[in-house]
This record gives structure tokens, sequence and C-alpha cells, in this order.
């Protein structure tokens, strides 16, 4: 915390310190109120949940490990969903660490002719919603044969421009004795990203990581215009068809809704600085 | 091919290959056939030129200027809400005053939000402004003498339903990027100032939001496109892509309307372009007029 001095003379500090200390805490509690919701609600019925929605008035004798016994011996396809969403993750994230990095490489190390209009291209790509691309990429990727996999799910975010800025603000920091040092013991230049540059990269990996980890588990839009087949779908799409107001799952709709959350969270608590290391990356100034 | 490993000319383009390969297949090639449907008629996959009509379809059409109204509304509320807020709340967690560890404790706690899928906060505040007169809401306007209120049955209502929403989200990221700002400040910038007798409101004005314009342009230009292409809060929390009325349709809900649900693939794109078109202009007379292009030229 930066300290800054103060010349506080009206009121006493311990008396200043004490409002803002409670202050904080009320909103923190209020920010903490959905979660803490979702959370009562798994002990809640689920159709009793849904007709009268969340409520602070929580009949304490009516709540039961229910839908925790209904969750954990359900053939339901919840699990299948989550091992799914894990199984994308898992492979997105790894392959867009390697992508995202090594073309940052290409940008930090190198002096080119070209360099700084492609670098535009990264900062401009960065800057257009995914929304506005979503028709054309969903006509594009149906021409190519390509829906209903998890190959579209990954293929166009692999080399994601966010990763590649970060990745590229790392590297400008490394000594480019190193990079000299293996040219001159005869390393290749891909042999000195992969043996030299990449086992340096940690801390920028692991935010990097997080961030996308993140992004990945939660990703929706994408997920919901190319997957067809239930058996593929991920936990958010699995999730959103439980939200139909026909549905007789809604047991499953509010503990499935909380277990999604617990990886993530699980994480956060572990890990709170790459999280917001990596969560507010965008803002590094280039 | 060693060579190849070898050189140093030709390392830096294969090293950016594949980003260069992304942008021609995913970015330059969609975008560009989105240009060129906009111009057509497409249907059942047979396309036919009719120039500028899907755009004079889009301009008589009223539901397109009720989701443009309606997106454009909810980007100056959110850029109204999520920059003068979290500024504040930065200003407070930055201050030398106060307990570090309930400092931690607040912080975590903003973000965590951050970390929820759309779904599940879409689930979670449908839930919450539910219409029973026990549903959360409506149990704390009753406090306050009103209510109960039917949320997302009229206009008004449901737009505080998807701030709220938008406000849990993203008040505390928005902080922690203002916080990262501020603590990158020298801390003799404000000891200076205290000497010549600056208070903290004049010491915030003056030293704090220069300081951090970077940050805050950062924030306002995420903030304009991100509300802009504001959608799924609206699907999750209507339970789909209908709202009473269209109260709650944005502009790429209405391109996801016509696109995905109805195929009319020609007119959704002329949507996309318009959207598009609107987000470059505003934030391109954002970034000029703050003098962002000016001090990177320099």
């Amino acid at each position: 915390m930066a300290a800054q001095p103060t010349a506080r003379r009206s009121i006493a500090p311990s008396t200043a310190a004490w409002i803002q200390g409670a202050f904080l805490v009320v909103i923190a509690l209020i920010s903490l109120v959905p979660l803490l919701a979702i959370f009562v609600g798994t002990f809640q019925d689920g159709n009793e949940v849904i007709r009268r929605g969340m409520t602070f008035d929580v009949d304490l004798g009516a709540l039961s490990l229910d839908n925790y016994v209904l969750l954990l011996t359900d053939s339901g396809p919840y699990f299948r969903w989550f091992a799914n969403t894990l199984l994308l993750t898992v492979a997105q994230v790894a392959g867009t660490l390697l992508v995202s990095s090594f073309v940052a490489y290409g940008f930090a190390m190198y002096e080119f002719r070209t360099k700084t209009l492609w670098f535009v291209m990264v900062l401009l790509v960065m800057t257009v919603p995914f929304e506005m691309l979503m028709l054309p990429l969903y006509v594009q990727v149906n021409d190519m044969g390509l829906a209903d996999t998890y190959t579209v799910i990954a293929l166009p975010f692999l080399a994601s421009a966010v990763t590649i800025f970060f990745f590229r603000q790392y590297f400008l920091g490394i000594p480019k004795e190193i990079i000299e040092a293996g040219r001159v013991d005869g390393v290749s230049e891909f042999g000195i990203f992969f043996r030299l540059v990449l086992p340096i990269t940690r801390p920028a990996m692991a935010a990097m990581a997080i961030l996308n980890g993140m992004l990945c588990w939660n990703n929706f839009l994408w997920p919901l215009l190319v997957l067809r087949s239930p058996e593929k779908f991920t936990l958010p799409i699995g999730l959103n068809t439980l939200l139909t107001p026909y549905g007789n799952n809604y047991e499953l709709l509010i503990i499935g809704a909380f277990f999604s959350l617990i990886p993530v969270l699980i994480l956060f608590l572990a890990f709170q600085r790459a999280f917001i290391e990596g969560i507010t990356a965008g803002a590094v100034k280039g | 091919m060693k060579q190849l490993l070898y050189s140093k000319k030709l390392a830096p383009y294969l090293f950016i290959l594949p980003f260069l390969v992304t942008l021609a297949v995913f970015w330059v090639v969609p975008l560009g056939r989105s240009f060129v449907m906009s111009t057509q008629e497409v249907l059942y996959g047979q396309a036919t030129f009719i120039g500028l009509g899907n755009y004079e379809r889009l301009w008589g059409d009223r539901i397109f200027w009720q989701a443009l109204f309606n997106s454009l509304r909810y980007m100056v509320l959110t850029l109204v809400l999520l920059v003068p807020i979290p500024l504040a709340l930065a200003a407070l967690v930055n201050s030398n005053i106060g307990s570090a560890r309930i400092k931690g404790f607040f912080k975590a706690s903003m973000f965590v939000p951050a970390l929820t899928s759309v779904v599940v906060a879409g689930i979670v505040f449908r839930l919450i402004f539910a219409e029973s007169d026990s549903a959360m809401m409506n149990q704390v306007v009753e406090f306050f003498g009103f209510g109960p209120v039917r949320w997302l049955r009229s206009d008004l209502t449901g737009l505080v339903a998807l701030l709220a929403i938008a406000l849990w989200r993203w008040a505390g990221v928005n902080m922690m990027y203002f916080l990262a700002g501020m603590q990158a400040i020298p801390t003799e910038y404000y000891e200076a100032a205290s000497i010549d007798g600056a208070n903290k409101f004049r010491q915030f004005i003056h030293i704090t939001i220069p300081n951090i314009k970077p940050t805050v342009v950062y924030v306002v230009t995420i903030s304009i496109y991100g509300g802009l292409s504001m959608f799924l809060e609206s699907f999750m929390l209507y339970a789909g892509n209908n709202s009473p009325n269209n109260q709650g349709l944005t502009v790429v809900g209405y391109l996801y309307r016509k696109g995905i649900e109805e195929n009319d693939l020609g007119f959704a794109s002329a949507v996309g372009v318009v959207l598009l078109v609107v987000v470059m202009t505003l934030n391109i007379s954002y970034l000029v007029a703050s003098g962002t292009f000016k001090k990177e030229a320099a």
C-alpha cells in the first residue's frame, strides 16, 4: 500500500479508519450476497427457489442435503459437462499459452520491416468485441465443416491478442544477453525460445494461465453457437439448458451453478495475486 | 532446414505466423464476408446482390432502433456507474488510513464476482429480482416502503436488474485497474503537494486523476465497446432472447435473433456492420478527444 502523507487534523485518524473500515466491510458483504444466496440455495428445494426467488427470509427448518444427494447419485449429465469443461479448458489454455507466447516472442525480440503494422493489428483485434465477429465466424466454421467440435471452440483463439500483448511486455524485460549467449553457443532461434526463454517465463505463464483458464471455464457465447450434441455440452451450456420455463430439474440448476464456481474459487483463494495480475493484464501501459 | 532454423531474418515471421494465419482465417475473411453478405439477400445458401437493400430495411426497422437505443442507454449508464464508483472505492482503499486486513478482505470480496460466468450471474440475479414478494430485491424495496415490484416485466426496472449485474461483476475489476494506476504514482508528488498546503481532495483532483489518466482512458474504452456489445447478460436475465416488448433487446441480441435464430444472414450482417461502425466511431472519437494518439506520436 502506497503510504501517502496526511495533513488530516479535523477527524482523529482512528475515527476515520473506523468509519472507513465499517464502510468497506458493508460494501464487501453486499458484494458477497449473491454468492451466499446461491450457496444457501443449494440446501433449499429447487422448485421453491425458482418459484419464490432467492430470499433473505430463509426457512432454516426446510434446509436439507437432498440436492447434494441428488447431484452425487444422479446419473444425469452434470459430471459429464464438468469433465468436458475441464478437458476443453486444459487443452485450450495449454494451446493458448504456447501459441501466444511463441508469437509474442517474435514481436518482442526481433526488428523487422512490417513489425509495427502487425502489432497494430494485434491491438486492433483486442478492441473488436467477439460479438461482432460471431455471425461471420459461425458461417465460416459451418462452411469449413467444423461445427460441433471442440477444435473450433479453441482454434480461433489460440493466438489470443491480450495474451500476446502481455507476453510481449514480459519478454521485453528479459536481458538480450541470454539470447546472444544462446546464439554464440549455436542454439537455433527456436531452440533459444523453447530452451532458454520459456523456462524463465513462469510468472507470466501463471498469470495468463489463470486469465485464460477462467475465460475458457466460463466461455458461453461461442460454444452456444458451435455445440449441437448434448454429450459435448460444457457447464455453462448445460446449465443454460436447465433454465427453461418447463424445466423439471431446478434442483440441479442451483447446485450445479454453485459447483461450477468451486474450482475457480479455490484457485482464486490459492493464487489471489496471479489472478488479479492476470485479469487486470489489459490495463498494463503499452 | 537447418538454415531456416538459424536464420535471424526469417525467424520473426515464423514466430508471428500463427497470429497472421489466425488474423487471415478467423478475422479478415469473416469480417470481409460480413460486409459482402450485408449487401446480399441470403436465402437457403442462395445469395443475391441487393446493394444497400438491407441497410434501407434497417433504417425503417423500428425494432432495430429500439435495440440500438437500448444498447446506447446501457452503455452510457454503465459508464456513469462503472467509472466514478470504482474510482472512489480505489481512492478509499489506497488511502493510508484503515486496516490492511479489512482492505484485503474488501478487495477479494469485490473481485470474486468477476470470476463467475455470465450464466451463473444471470441465474442468481434472475432469482434475486424475482417477482414474488419474498424475493431479495422485493424485500429490500419493501423495507423502504415500496413494492413488491415485478422487476422483469417493465422496461426501467428490468434495466435496473441489468445494471445491477454489470455493477456487481465489474466494479471490483475496474477498482483494481484504478488501484494499480494509483499505486504507481510516486509518493513524493503527494508530499510536495501537502507541503504546499493542498488538502486530500485537491490532491486527488490535481495529482491522482491526471496521473491515472491512461487507466481511465483504458477503462472508458473497454466500457464503451463492452456496453454496446452487451447481449448475454440480457439473454440470461430474461432466460432467452425474448423480453416483454423487447425491453431487453440489444443490437447484438437483434443480430443473434436475425442471424442465428431466423437465419436472415444478409440483414443480420448489416446489423453487425452498423454496430462495428458505431463502436469504432465512438471509440476513435473518444481516443482522439482524450489525446491518446497525440501522446503516442510524440
